[in-house]
């Protein structure tokens, strides 16, 4: 299984691949009714080109070539064209990767807070560890609570090289990550907004 | 001088409280009495409203909102109305906050302004990392939807409207509009050529109104006060109040709802508390990463449209990052050029080589193998950015970068003297 994308050279010798073939191309049937559904919702079912390869990845772990070639088959395109949308997107994982995501923001307004600090703790802490899918991610919309980081989806922040142990501890528990330093938890900065007192908000996979 | 506190708080009042993303908790509040009151007017009524509040773009380009719903052509065609959900410029964080705590307020938004502009078909276009705010919006449209705020002939008037959340895969190109649009139709996020504008040729080649959260948030605001009364807050050429994001060096990080128009001193430590004990604001971005920074003699600087454009930036996405006297320079500019290195799509000669040497001659001051040409021949790489691309994103590179060397260029001499010396000294 090669990485795709377009700094990687082509096969020259191959044919391009065409639209598979539904006889030939079995497709769960869980995805398949993922991506029609996906594709009734635009006017174009092209459109759908990110949520199928989103739902191809959840089943596959990955954008496998096999991913694509499913994708294709349901969406009535060629794997070539899927292959040049999942390359451009940083979500979408052209080589094998670690099932539990851990992006870890290391743009400007984190890394001023010590982002990348925490992302040597993480690294070093979970480097090896196959289960992690360890990535420093650029601006992830939570400068509020940097640094911070997205496991396995949900936000979580301030985080301090001290928490790496207990963050990583619950992903491989399974249980809700550091749920007081979640964001969904989290009141809003600003002391104007509340007229008056409003408990926290739950913590994700806590409802 | 008004006083923050004293700001009307419209988008962020009593935001926390338990199940407003419900729309019961949402209605009691008044939730969707604008979208009745804008159906019972007529599209070119709700229209005048939104051009009479002076409304300007949230989004970063700060365009009048009633103007660009009046961009779009009359007639039967299919048009689409996309919101630009897709908050990528570092040091924004508002529409998340908004999406997750109050969903229905912009999809009140939407169904408004989509009947004034005319559209049938709208599309909310999310980051993808933005997983707990894309599920708090699809629970709301699933209740509007069965109270019958979105959908066929919308409280009777005969208004249609679709909503689809649509969820993005990570890429800063898409919050550009038309690599936005690109990415919508299910291709690489790339930007296209200008003309022909969106408003005439959007989503599937049909004429498409592109407007923020916040912008798109704010409109059952304007119809609920009516555009004139609307106009009354914040300043002449800045109208209204701006959920501003603020982070980086200050204490209290966070979102803050402020009338426009206030110093920015105001912001920056008097609401965030500003740099911690001992420190100082060394620079300041006033409008996300791709704004020119401002230094500590800007800060009182009014925080409004038209006065941080004339002191050389932008309100932009109305992001503030606060940089403290603790800060070498060239780390903050090397992160700014790897970021925008990194998200070029690659389309743009002058954007795609420009970004990439850009970093590759900042690390040569960074480990001081830089030439005294050096920093002349990265100001003019700035140059030749600006205003040469399909987007601007390259531009949104080259105004921070040129703005660092322009005011910090001791700095960054310095930086590469202090390189070389430890270098010589090894």
């Amino acid at each position: 299984m090669s990485a795709r994308g377009w700094d990687l050279p082509a096969d020259l010798e191959k044919d391009p691949a065409e639209i598979p073939d539904p006889a030939t191309t079995p497709v769960p049937a869980e995805l398949r009714a993922k991506i029609e559904a996906a594709m009734a919702l635009y006017p174009d079912s092209r459109s759908a080109a990110i949520p199928a390869l989103h739902a191809a990845q959840e089943v596959h772990g990955w954008c496998s070539p096999e991913a694509i070639e499913q994708t294709a088959c349901v969406m009535r395109v060629t794997p070539a064209y899927l292959d040049s949308v999942a390359s451009f997107y940083d979500m979408l994982e052209t080589t094998p990767v670690g099932r539990h995501s851990v992006y870890v923001c290391t743009n400007i307004s984190c890394s001023l807070c010590g982002a990348d600090e925490l992302y040597e703790a993480i690294r070093a802490a979970a480097g090896e560890d196959p289960e992690f899918n360890l990535r420093s991610f650029e601006c992830l919309g939570a400068c509020d609570i940097a640094p911070m980081a997205s496991v396995d989806g949900v936000y979580v922040g301030p985080l301090a090289p001290s928490d790496v142990a207990e963050l990583l501890a619950d992903v491989r528990a399974g249980r809700p990550v550091l749920p007081d330093k979640q964001l969904a938890r989290r009141l809003v900065a600003d002391p104007h907004a509340n007229s008056r007192e409003f408990p926290q908000h739950p913590a994700e996979g806590e409802l | 001088m008004a006083a923050p506190a004293a700001a009307p708080l419209l988008l962020l009042r009593d935001i926390d409280e338990p199940g407003l993303g419900t729309l019961e908790v949402y209605r009691r509040r008044g939730g969707y009495e604008a979208l009745a009151k804008a159906l019972a007017m007529t599209p070119e009524e709700v229209l005048s409203q939104l051009e009479s509040s002076g409304l300007r773009g949230r989004g970063g380009a700060g365009f009048a909102m009633g103007k660009k719903v009046s961009f779009l052509p009359k007639g039967g065609m299919d048009k689409y109305l996309v919101c630009n959900a897709d908050e990528s410029e570092p040091g924004t964080f508002k529409d998340r906050e908004l999406m997750q705590k109050t969903p229905h307020t912009l999809i009140e938004g939407i169904v408004i302004a989509s009947y004034a502009a005319g559209t049938n078909r709208a599309f909310i276009y999310i980051r993808g990392e933005y997983q707990l705010q894309a599920d708090a919006l699809d629970a709301a449209l699933e209740e509007a939807r069965a109270a019958e705020y979105v959908g066929e002939d919308i409280l009777g008037s005969g208004h249609s409207l679709s909503v689809v959340v649509h969820r993005g895969a990570g890429a800063y190109i898409c919050g550009e509009e038309t690599g936005l649009l690109d990415s919508l139709e299910g291709k690489r996020g790339n930007p296209r050529l200008k003309p022909p504008f969106p408003a005439n040729q959007g989503l599937y080649k049909g004429p498409t109104l592109i407007n923020n959260v916040e912008t798109l948030a704010t409109v059952p605001t304007i119809i609920r006060m009516g555009g004139e009364e609307y106009a009354k807050l914040g300043v002449e050429t800045s109208t209204g109040t701006k959920v501003v994001s603020i982070s980086g060096h200050v204490r209290r990080p966070g979102n803050y709802e402020i009338e426009l128009g206030i110093p920015s001193r105001e912001i920056i430590y008097g609401l965030a508390g500003g740099p911690s004990e001992g420190r100082k604001v060394k620079c300041w971005f006033p409008g996300g990463s791709s704004a020119p920074v401002l230094t500590a003699e800007d800060l009182d600087v009014p925080y409004d449209f038209n006065s941080l454009a004339k002191a050389g930036s932008m309100l932009g996405s109305g992001a503030i990052i606060v940089v403290d006297d603790s800060t070498p320079i060239l780390n903050v500019a090397l992160k700014l050029a790897k970021f925008y290195s990194h998200e070029s799509c690659g389309k743009c000669t002058p954007c795609r080589e420009g970004t990439n040497w850009t970093v590759k001659m900042l690390e040569r001051i960074d480990v001081g193998e830089a030439t005294p040409m050096d920093l002349e021949i990265m100001a003019s790489v700035q140059e030749h950015i600006i205003g040469n691309c399909l987007c601007v994103l390259g531009d949104a590179m080259a105004m921070p970068i040129g703005s660092l060397i322009a005011k910090f260029r001791d700095e960054f001499e310095a930086h590469n003297d202090a390189a070389r010396a430890r270098r010589g000294g090894a």
